[in-house]
C-alpha cells in the first residue's frame, strides 16, 4: 500500500469516531462534517511530512475542533466586531470542550451519530444514504451510483434528510441502558437494510452495489467493537458475514442470480464463514436468543453444509419456527415452508403456505414457491398459473428470467407429452 | 533460541482491505515465510481473527469472569500463548479455566485463529 493509500485508509477508518465527537461538540451535523473535512485536508499535508500520528482519530478531532472554533470566532467577530463577550464565551466553551475529549464518550458518540441517521421520520432509503454520507464518508456521487439515481437527486435527498434530522433534535446526554439498547436496535436494522441494498443487486449493477455489503459489514464490526457483549450485534455481524461469504457464487457471468442449490460452494469465502461461526459461538453463550442470531444460525447451516441436499433442513425448519414465534411474519412462514418441503415433502409445505395467500398476494416469492411445490406434485396447470403470477410481480429481469425457466420446462414437458400422444395416433406427422 | 514474533496493526484498517489487497499481502508474506521455512527456521504461523471474535477470562476476582472482547489493559504484559484445537468456544474456555486455576491472577484472551500453517510440521 502506498503512503497516500495508507493515509486515505486511516482517515476513512477514523471518520465515524471523529465526526461523532465533533458532532457532540458543535451539536450540528454540517459543522461537524466541515470540521472533519478541513482536518482531513490538513492531515493530507501534515502526515506525509511529520509521519502519521499515533491516534489518527484523536488528531483529527483536535484539529477539526480547533478549526471549527476559529471559524466560529471569525463568524462572531464579523457579526459584532467589538463584542468582547462573544469572544470570551467561545474561550470558555473551548476550555469545557477539551475536558470532554474522552475515550469513554466515543461509544455513545458513534451510536448517536448512527442513530441520528436512522431517525424514524426518514424513509429507509434516506436513512441509508445519510449514514453512507455522514458516517462512512462516501461522496454523493458514489452514493448516487449505488442507488442508481442521478447525483443531483441524491444531493437533494441527503440535504432534505439532514434538514429533517436537524429539526427533530436528538438528546446529547449520555443515554440510559434502555435508550442505548433501543438506539442499538434501530441502528442494527439500518445496517441490515444497507447490506440488503447491496445483496439484492444483480446484473450490471452488482459491481456498483456490492460495496454496500462491505460497508455494512464495516459498520457492524465497528458497532460490535463498541458493544462487544450484545448478542444481537454478534448475531447481526455473523449473519452479514455468512451471507457475504456466498457472494462469489451468487451471480453467474451474465449477472443472473444463481440459486443456492446451484452455487459452486468451493468459491464461498471460508474465512468469513469461520469468523461468522466464531461470533455466533460467542452470541450463544449469552443464552438471549434474538432474530439476528436465529437468522445467523440458519445461514451458518447453509454455509457449512457440504451440499444443498446434505443441508440440515430439520434444524433449519426448527430455527424458522423459533423465528416465527419471536417475529411472526408471513415471509418467515414462507421460508419455513421451504425447509418443510425438504423435510416432509411438497404437500405439507403447500398446506403451510396456502393460508398466507391473502397476506402475500403481492409477493413474488410466494408465487414462485407455490409454483415450484405444485410442479413437484405434478399439478402442472396450477403451477403454470402460479408462475405466471410470479412473473407479473418480479422486480428485476433476473427474477422474471428465473421463473421463465420453470415455465419453459412445463412447456417442454407439455410438448413432449403432446408429441408422444400425437405420435401414437399419427406416427407420420412429426413436427420439425 | 526460539522467538515469538507478534504482529500488530490497526484492525479497522486491515479489516477494511479489499479481498484482492488482503490476498496480495498474504501472498507476499507467504513468500517471505517460505524462504525462512526452507532454512528450517520457521514454526507455526497464525493469523488471528478480529478482536470482535475474542473472549477474555479475567482472574483478578473469584470466581473468574468471562468477558466479550479482547484483553485491553496496559498494566499487564503478554507472557505467553497456547494453541488449542477445540470443537467450540465453550471447550476452549474450559481449558482456559484449567490454565487459570494452575496459574492464578492475570487474564487470558481466547481468540479464534483464522489462518494457521505449521511450517515445521510440513517439512
Amino acid at each position: 500500500m502506498t503512503d497516500l493509500a495508507w493515509l486515505d485508509a486511516a482517515v476513512t477508518s477514523a471518520r465515524p469516531q471523529a465526526v461523532a465527537a465533533l458532532m457532540r461538540y458543535f451539536r450540528d451535523l454540517d459543522r461537524a462534517e466541515e470540521a472533519f473535512q478541513e482536518a482531513s485536508l490538513r492531515a493530507l499535508k501534515s502526515w506525509p511530512e511529520n509521519g502519521p500520528p499515533r491516534d489518527p482519530a484523536a488528531w483529527l478531532i483536535m484539529v477539526g475542533r480547533n478549526v471549527a472554533i476559529d471559524a466560529l470566532r471569525r463568524e462572531s467577530k464579523s457579526e459584532a466586531l467589538d463584542d468582547e463577550d462573544a469572544v470570551s464565551d467561545t474561550d470558555d466553551a473551548e476550555g469545557a470542550l477539551v475536558s470532554r475529549l474522552d475515550d469513554a464518550h466515543y461509544r455513545d458518540d458513534i451510536l448517536r451519530l448512527l442513530f441520528i441517521c436512522c431517525h424514524p421520520d426518514l424513509p429507509s432509503t434516506q436513512q441509508i444514504a445519510l449514514a453512507l454520507r455522514v458516517v462512512s464518508g462516501l461522496t454523493v456521487g458514489e452514493i448516487a451510483r449505488a442507488f442508481l439515481v442521478g447525483e443531483a437527486a441524491m444531493e437533494q435527498r441527503i440535504t432534505r434528510a439532514k434538514r429533517r434530522v436537524a429539526q427533530a433534535g436528538v438528546a446529547f446526554e449520555t443515554p440510559g441502558a434502555v435508550e442505548r439498547s433501543e438506539r442499538l436496535g434501530t441502528v442494527a436494522a439500518m445496517i441490515y437494510l444497507l447490506f440488503n441494498e447491496g445483496y439484492s443487486a444483480s446484473g450490471g449493477e452488482a459491481h456498483l452495489r456490492l460495496p454496500l455489503c462491505e460497508e455494512a459489514i464495516r459498520l457492524a464490526r465497528l458497532l460490535l467493537r463498541l458493544f462487544p457483549s450484545e448478542p444481537e450485534m454478534l448475531g447481526l455481524t455473523a449473519l452479514l458475514l455468512f451471507q457475504h461469504a456466498r457472494s462469489p457464487a451468487r451471480l453467474d457471468a451474465a449477472g443472473a442470480i444463481v440459486l443456492l442449490e446451484d452455487q459452486d460452494r468451493a468459491t464461498w469465502r471460508k474465512d468469513l464463514i469461520a469468523e461468522g461461526e466464531a461470533l455466533l459461538d460467542k452470541a450463544m453463550r449469552h443464552r438471549r436468543p434474538g432474530a439476528y442470531q436465529i437468522q445467523a444460525a440458519i445461514a451458518a447451516l447453509h454455509d457449512t453444509a457440504p451440499s444443498f441436499d446434505a443441508t440440515d433442513w430439520v434444524q433449519i425448519e426448527g430455527l424458522y419456527s423459533g423465528l416465527e414465534q419471536l417475529q411472526p411474519s408471513p415471509v418467515v412462514t414462507l421460508n419455513r415452508a421451504v425447509a418443510a418441503s425438504k423435510v416432509r415433502g411438497p404437500e405439507a409445505a403447500l398446506a403451510m403456505i396456502e393460508p398466507l395467500a391473502g397476506k402475500l398476494s403481492g409477493y413474488f416469492h410466494f408465487f414462485g414457491l407455490k409454483g415450484a411445490l405444485l410442479l413437484d406434485l405434478g399439478r402442472a396447470e396450477e403451477a403454470r398459473d402460479a408462475f405466471n403470477h410470479a412473473i407479473s410481480l418480479a422486480r428485476t429481469p433476473q427474477e422474471a428470467a428465473h421463473i421463465r425457466l420453470h415455465l419453459d420446462r412445463i412447456e417442454k414437458a407439455d410438448r413432449a407429452k403432446r408429441k408422444a400422444s400425437g405420435r401414437a395416433a399419427k406416427p407420420q406427422s412429426v413436427e420439425k | 533460541m526460539k522467538y515469538a514474533i507478534l504482529c500488530y496493526h490497526a484492525e479497522n484498517v486491515v479489516c477494511a482491505w479489499s479481498k484482492e489487497h488482503d490476498d496480495a499481502v498474504m501472498a507476499k508474506l507467504g513468500a517471505v515465510q517460505e524462504r525462512r521455512a526452507k532454512m528450517g527456521q520457521l514454526g507455526p504461523v497464525a493469523r488471528l481473527m478480529p478482536t470482535t471474535a475474542a473472549t477474555t477470562l479475567r482472574r483478578d476476582n473469584e470466581p473468574a469472569v468471562v468477558l466479550d472482547g479482547p484483553f485491553a489493559e496496559t498494566k499487564e504484559q503478554l507472557l505467553g500463548f497456547f494453541v488449542v484445537d477445540c470443537p467450540n468456544l465453550e471447550e476452549a474456555l474450559a481449558f482456559t479455566r484449567e490454565l487459570a486455576e494452575a496459574n492464578p491472577g492475570g487474564a487470558y484472551e481466547v481468540r479464534p485463529i483464522g489462518y494457521f500453517h505449521d511450517w515445521s510440521a510440513a517439512t
